[in-house]
């Protein structure tokens, strides 16, 4: 456990600590105290805690068992198909151009979230480290910020690479992420005032350059918290519906990227549209969407519970 | 990776903190004395340059662009000429006399009395039984987790197909018990609890919070409290709720903020398509904004909805910040 010895002055309450190194830990144990002893009571605790994770999960059961069915029994409910048909995954790459929006999805992706760290961590480093006047008044910006609501900014932002000829590109999507992002600008900024100050004296003094304090030091010892921020971008990323339906939304289906695709085949397969009701391929398509998306929490669960915490305490 | 376990746990202080306290004059203690901070030059410098990135994105994607939005909702704007031509206070009557404004802002402010109370009272509940198993919270806190990693799209498309009244699975399961389940897909009434249902599906993000604040309440107030004799119901609100009051205002702050601009899922579930005619009451603030900004391109009218909206929220934030501020509890003696 490293020392907090940052440049923050309050004390640390030992209590705070230790559930925190608990919580970083990942599969903490509920302190002993508040566990359930009486057979009665575990019993009815894990008939619930049973019953709402079979809630949870219901539609993805249902989701992956719809997606094995054949267009007649997508409705009929039954998790385990009558009809099993798993040349569904072979028809839905012939009938939406999902390599492409899959493609399109995690370039942007892997662009929004790489740009975003560097750029929030730099900042952040600018704040936690360095003393010049009007930090804590910027800082407090940086934090007002997030309360911002996006429709505020949503036309001009539009208008603004509307006037750089960057409609119709993915540019839009992660151009902005250069800047850094309130959120994580705090989130790192903690991170970095938890290290201890004398590296960075110690550095000074064999000559380092400020920017080779940062990245020489302060970045090698904050990994954590650099993949915190990337999985958390790359889902907003990811998941994005909105900004791809603004600035993606005409010409060619193959530059779509997989939320906008999925809602345009939604629309596109419903019977009221001249579609033939064929669910079973949306649900193909709905379920290798969200199986990147499990995979990165199953990778990184500790840094998305940790990432969660964080939140919370910024209260 | 053992190194998470360096992850510093450190005082959680916003910079602006103190500063605001001063101001406000609600610092208590004597005042500090006026020293003047020596700021060395060289330092200063690299500490702007460190935040330029962020300052020049402040500039032009939040000043610029809130300065920019508030020129356009008092101009009629041209997006082929890239003109906009000021009209004064045109964009904002109509905006009052387009029914539908007032109707999509009705709905909205609805499904969050509806969806907020609920996503609380449903993720705390959740965070205490997860409080209380022990061994195995991992697991179940994993499952529970998964929802929130799913696309709004993929999620959407689902409960699409089991929200349907006639052949959906939710129906049907009604059904099998003997209830006659409703549209929800069409019956004006039932749109919004339907997303109310979506919604809490994938409240674990909230639940996580609770979660971390739960295990920061020190267990041996519970064992002097049962030593008292107080029930579990009384220790309940006399205990947990005032020790973790902090982290519940937080989280119906951040989650009447998000449901006063639910996009996705209105979105997905009933306006995807254009010719579509799906009940009135499914028309929520940001679908209509987004209609008119990005299928009309009434820019001005829009930007108008959105300092609206802005304005609203910040309301609703102000009243209960007021609110919150008498029965949070801090441990300490802050604010």
């Amino acid at each position: 456990m490293t020392t907090t010895l940052g440049t923050s002055n309050a004390t640390v309450d030992p209590r705070v600590q230790a559930v925190g190194m608990q919580q970083a830990g990942g599969k903490s144990p509920a302190s002993p105290g508040r566990a359930v002893r009486s057979v009665a009571g575990r019993i009815a605790l894990w008939t619930l805690l049973t019953g709402f994770a079979l809630a949870f999960l219901y539609p993805f059961l249902w989701l992956i068992s719809a997606s094995f069915k054949p267009r007649g029994e997508v409705f009929d409910n039954s998790l385990i198909p009558k009809t099993f048909s798993p040349q569904n995954y072979a028809e839905v790459w012939d009938k939406l151009p999902l390599l492409n929006w899959m493609g399109n999805s995690i370039l942007i992706a892997v662009l929004a979230a790489g740009l975003v760290t560097l750029s929030s961590s730099v900042v952040a480093f600018g704040f936690a480290y360095f003393k010049f006047p009007g930090r804590d008044l910027l800082f407090g910006l940086v934090l007002a910020t997030m309360m911002l609501p996006g429709a505020v900014t949503l036309i001009p932002t539009y208008l603004i690479w509307n006037n750089l000829g960057m409609i119709g590109t993915t540019v839009p999507l992660w151009g902005a992420n250069l800047f850094g992002s309130a959120f994580y600008i705090f989130l790192q900024r903690q991170f970095f005032l938890g290290l201890p100050r004398e590296l960075f004296e110690a550095a000074r003094v064999d000559g380092a350059s400020y920017w080779g304090m940062f990245w020489r030091i302060a970045v090698p010892l904050s990994i954590p918290s650099f993949i915190i921020v990337f999985i958390f971008e790359f889902q907003a990323s990811w998941n994005n519906l909105q900004a791809p339906l603004i600035y993606l939304n005409f010409g060619a289906v193959e530059n779509f990227t997989v939320p906008l695709g999925i809602s345009y085949a939604m629309t596109a397969f419903s019977p009221g549209n001249g579609g033939q009701g064929d669910y079973q391929w949306v649900m193909v398509a709905a379920l290798i969407v969200t199986m990147p998306m499990l995979i990165l929490f199953a990778a990184g669960q500790r840094y998305f519970i940790e990432g969660i915490a964080t939140q919370g305490r910024k209260g | 990776m053992s190194n998470l376990k360096a992850l510093p746990i450190v005082p959680i202080e916003p910079a602006g903190t103190v500063e605001r306290e001063k101001r406000s004059g609600r610092g208590k203690g004597p005042k500090p004395p006026k020293v003047r901070i020596k700021y060395n030059r060289r330092e200063a410098v690299a500490g702007y340059l460190f935040i330029l990135p962020w300052v020049l994105g402040f500039l032009v994607f939040t000043l610029g662009a809130m300065i920019y939005s508030l020129v356009i909702s008092f101009s009629d704007y041209d997006l082929a000429t890239d003109t906009a031509t000021p009209i004064g206070l045109e964009n904002y009557t109509n905006l009052i006399d387009d029914p539908k404004v007032m109707l999509a802002l009705g709905n909205t402010l609805f499904y969050a009395i509806m969806a907020v109370p609920l996503e609380i009272a449903f993720a705390l509940f959740l965070a205490m039984l997860l409080n209380r198993v022990g061994r195995g919270a991992g697991l179940f806190r994993t499952l529970y987790y998964l929802p929130k990693m799913t696309p709004s799209v993929a999620a959407a498309s689902v409960f699409l197909l089991l929200l349907n009244g006639n052949y959906g699975a939710i129906n049907r399961g009604l059904a099998a018990i003997g209830i006659q389940g409703p549209q929800w897909l069409t019956d004006p009434n039932w749109v919004k609890p339907s997303i109310v249902l979506m919604t809490l599906w994938s409240v674990s993000g909230t639940m996580i919070i609770f979660l971390a604040a739960l295990k920061n309440v020190p267990v041996d107030l519970y064992e002097v409290a049962s030593l008292d004799g107080a029930g579990k119901v009384r220790q309940f609100f006399s205990i947990t709720v005032p020790m973790i009051s902090g982290t519940i205002f937080f989280n119906v702050l951040v989650l009447t903020i998000a449901a006063l601009q639910v996009f996705d899922q209105a979105f997905l579930l009933f306006w995807r398509n254009q010719t579509n005619a799906s009940p009135e009451s499914s028309l929520f603030y940001a679908v209509y904004l987004f209609q008119q900004a990005f299928r009309n391109f009434n820019f001005g009218f829009a930007a108008a909805m959105a300092w609206l909206i802005f304005l609203i929220i910040m309301i609703i934030t102000v009243i209960q910040v007021k609110f919150g501020n008498r029965f949070v509890y801090y441990e300490g003696d802050r604010k």
